[in-house]
């Protein structure tokens, strides 16, 4: 048995769950502060470990330390078996989902081709389409299991949506699979380039799709202006009000894993994914000490900044106890972390033992820690657009939304998917 | 040998479903069990290379065909307690079961024999490249003859539902 | 490598397992789902024919098949909900105006 394989595929799941499970905390976070920035109050900012707050960071800690301890009330008259099954389903779906997209370039390494995901399929877009349907069962056990009206209303709603969104969302991705002429993530991320001329959104029938996509991913992660199946003001709490404690947060983070996986499966197909703008990963390998000069050198200064400003805040005095220190901890993190980015910038080379960037094995390392940042970058944008819009629109109603979906979007959709194989023939003779 | 071990975790686990779907009094817990066995048999396909076909199984059978199933159990409130009001074996359906048993067991019989060597495949086997190719050209009428079907039933099923057209 | 009989063995025993519910049971939606059965024994027969023969027609065919039941799924379920909305019942021994 090839041993070291297996090793590198259960690093490679291990990365991705971190890769998404790590979004969770920043995104509640963001969720409640963004909330209230756009609600004009100050938002979570009194949780504090030894006086550091982190401007409402670690508010989360504190709420998963409390939804992990609270009890566990089941219902008397629910349906266990699948009570208890929902909020498994509903979490494990949605970390399923994102197994292919790539987080960066294929990087050769020892012989071995090791693409930063979890599988490279052939059928990628139909996998992440299938698993993605599948994520409807959690909703609806939950609403069935609960014996609860407003919880069957809940889940009898968000079927319905999730799949009459599923389509327009087909038909979405199906332009891009004609556009690239692949299903695969991997070779479509490829085929948009380091160009964004080139990027899925910059075309016609690519621009349509991608606004397609974006209303069909929120009605597919069931999140305002489409959060009917818990719209709070009529059915209490939708699908999970019989739910308390970690079966509620089970919900609750599987609803920001699917925001963190719709929008990167939005940036994959539409905003060139990993890609660098302008930079292509041929350009860092071949350029690589002077992009990581740039890269943590510009990072660093960032760093520096930020724990300026941080400084300038500091009032002695002000609350009487450790928080009074905390803008001077914040900006001593900082600047640590500065000096190590600039240690990992510019010190390998010098510093007998580790390779300096121009060896081939430290660029594609270099390419692929750049890519994961910039993937995650475009990932934090879209998700603050889920965030952002949430705050801002008013919930549709039931019939607004199936008119939506059904007399709007599907015809929109196929229209599209006509244009597109146009398009594609059209530029296939005139070589636009 | 990983395969295999596979191969057979997938069956048994396709035929206790498959049991459960047969013998369950939920009608939610019928539903939930052959959502396992198309599950199962999906992985029973990728291991025989049917990686597009593993693909739309999940797709369309367990994410769409599955879902209309039990949207339609939880319109229809359908608990255990609405069901199977006559008796669960009668004679003539104990008769039925023991034939249908009867005829797996004559199939299989038969089945066991049957052994050749299987071809060899190359790359891309069950693909998406290969299928579309073979589908577009030399299936193209029946693709053709397929979305008529399902543009009748897609018709026939708002027909037959809406209360008043 | 799993030998084709093996395959076809599970297709018959999952063929056998769908008839014998369409036969016992009485619930409409079960049978239906019985039938959903028999069809992926079906299908399972085909591509381990595919695998056998090294043609991918088995794949099509199972692709065809999925076709066909999502339309008979969709028209069925419709008959279903009609004949809970007539009838109040999904059993199918209280459907039975056609014996007079």
């Amino acid at each position: 048995m090839d041993y070291t394989g297996l090793i590198i595929v259960a690093i490679r799941c291990v990365f991705m769950l971190v890769f998404i499970l790590s979004f969770l905390p920043v995104l509640i976070w963001a969720e409640r502060k963004g909330a209230a920035f756009i609600q004009d109050r100050p938002g979570p900012n009194r949780a504090d470990l030894w006086g550091v707050r982190l401007a409402g960071l670690i508010q989360p800690i504190a709420d998963v330390v409390k939804l992990l301890f609270k009890e566990d009330v089941t219902p008397r008259n629910v349906y266990q078996p699948f009570y208890k099954l929902a909020p498994i389903i509903a979490m494990s779906v949605a970390l399923v989902t994102f197994a292919v997209v790539p987080l960066a370039d294929v990087i050769h390494i020892g012989g071995r081709d090791i693409p930063i995901q979890v599988s490279d399929l052939d059928t990628g877009l139909l996998y992440i389409l299938a698993v993605a349907s599948l994520g409807v069962y959690g909703i609806m056990l939950a609403g069935w299991s609960a014996n609860n009206k407003y919880a069957l209303l809940g889940g009898l709603r968000s079927s319905a949506q999730m799949i009459s969104y599923e389509i327009s969302m087909g038909l979405a991705v199906g332009v891009m699979f004609l556009l690239f002429g692949t299903a695969q993530l991997d070779d479509m991320v490829r085929a948009q380039g380091a160009n964004p001329l080139g990027w899925g959104v910059a075309s016609v029938p690519g621009a349509i799709a991608f606004l397609m996509f974006l209303v069909a991913s929120f009605a597919e992660t069931n999140r305002l202006p489409f959060d009917l199946p818990e719209g709070e003001s009529e059915l209490v709490a939708g699908y999970h009000v019989e739910y308390s404690a970690f079966k509620f947060a089970m919900f609750f983070m599987a609803e920001y894993v699917n925001m963190v996986v719709a929008a990167g499966i939005l940036v994959t197909l539409f905003f060139g994914g990993y890609q660098v703008p302008f930079v292509s990963t041929e350009t860092i390998v071949n350029h690589a000490p002077a992009v990581a000069k740039i890269a943590f050198g510009g990072a660093a200064l960032v760093l520096v900044a930020l724990g300026v400003v941080a400084v300038a805040r500091y009032r002695p005095g002000k609350f009487g106890d450790n928080r009074d220190r905390e803008p001077i901890v914040v900006a001593v993190l900082l600047w640590v972390v500065a000096l190590g980015a600039l240690a990992v910038g510019f010190l390998p080379g010098l510093v007998p033992g580790i390779p300096g960037y121009t060896d081939l094995t430290m660029g594609t390392i270099l390419a692929t820690v750049l890519q994961v940042g910039t993937f995650a970058g475009k990932v934090a944008f879209f998700a603050w657009f889920f965030i952002w819009v949430r705050w801002t629109l008013p919930r549709f109603r039931y019939d607004q939304l199936m008119r939506l979906g059904w007399s709007y979007l599907l015809p929109i959709g196929i229209f599209n998917l006509v244009l597109a194989g146009v398009w594609v023939l059209a530029s296939s003779r005139w070589s636009l | 040998m990983f395969e295999q071990t596979m191969f057979y975790l997938f069956a048994i686990v396709s035929v206790i479903a498959a049991l459960f779907v047969v013998a369950g009094k939920n009608p939610i817990s019928c539903a939930i069990a052959l959502i396992v066995t198309l599950g199962a048999l999906a992985g029973v396909f990728v291991l025989q290379e049917a990686h597009f076909v593993a693909t739309i199984q999940v797709l369309v059978y367990a994410g769409a065909i599955m879902v209309l199933f039990v949207f339609v159990i939880m319109l229809l409130n359908l608990g255990p307690e609405d069901l199977e009001k006559t008796p669960r074996f009668s004679r003539l359906k104990g008769a039925g079961g023991i034939f249908a048993a009867a005829g797996a067991a004559l199939l299989a019989w038969n089945f066991v024999s049957y052994a050749a060597r299987a071809a060899r495949v190359g790359p891309g086997f069950g693909g998406l490249a290969q299928i579309s190719q073979k589908l577009f050209t030399e299936y193209i009428i029946p693709f053709e003859a397929i979305s008529a079907v399902l543009m009748a039933a897609v018709v026939g099923a708002v027909v037959i539902a809406k209360r008043e057209l | 490598m799993v030998s084709t009989s093996h395959l076809l063995i599970l297709s018959a025993v999952l063929f056998a397992l769908g008839m014998a519910g369409v036969v016992i049971r009485r619930n409409v939606i079960i049978v239906m789902m019985c039938i959903e059965l028999m069809l992926n024994a079906v299908n399972v027969s085909f591509v381990a024919f595919a695998r056998q023969l090294g043609s991918i027609d088995g794949h099509i065919i199972v692709f065809f098949v999925m076709a066909v039941a999502a339309a008979e799924a969709g028209v069925g379920l419709a008959l279903v909900i009609a004949m809970f909305r007539h009838k109040s019942t999904v059993n199918l021994d209280h459907v039975n105006l056609m014996k007079g």
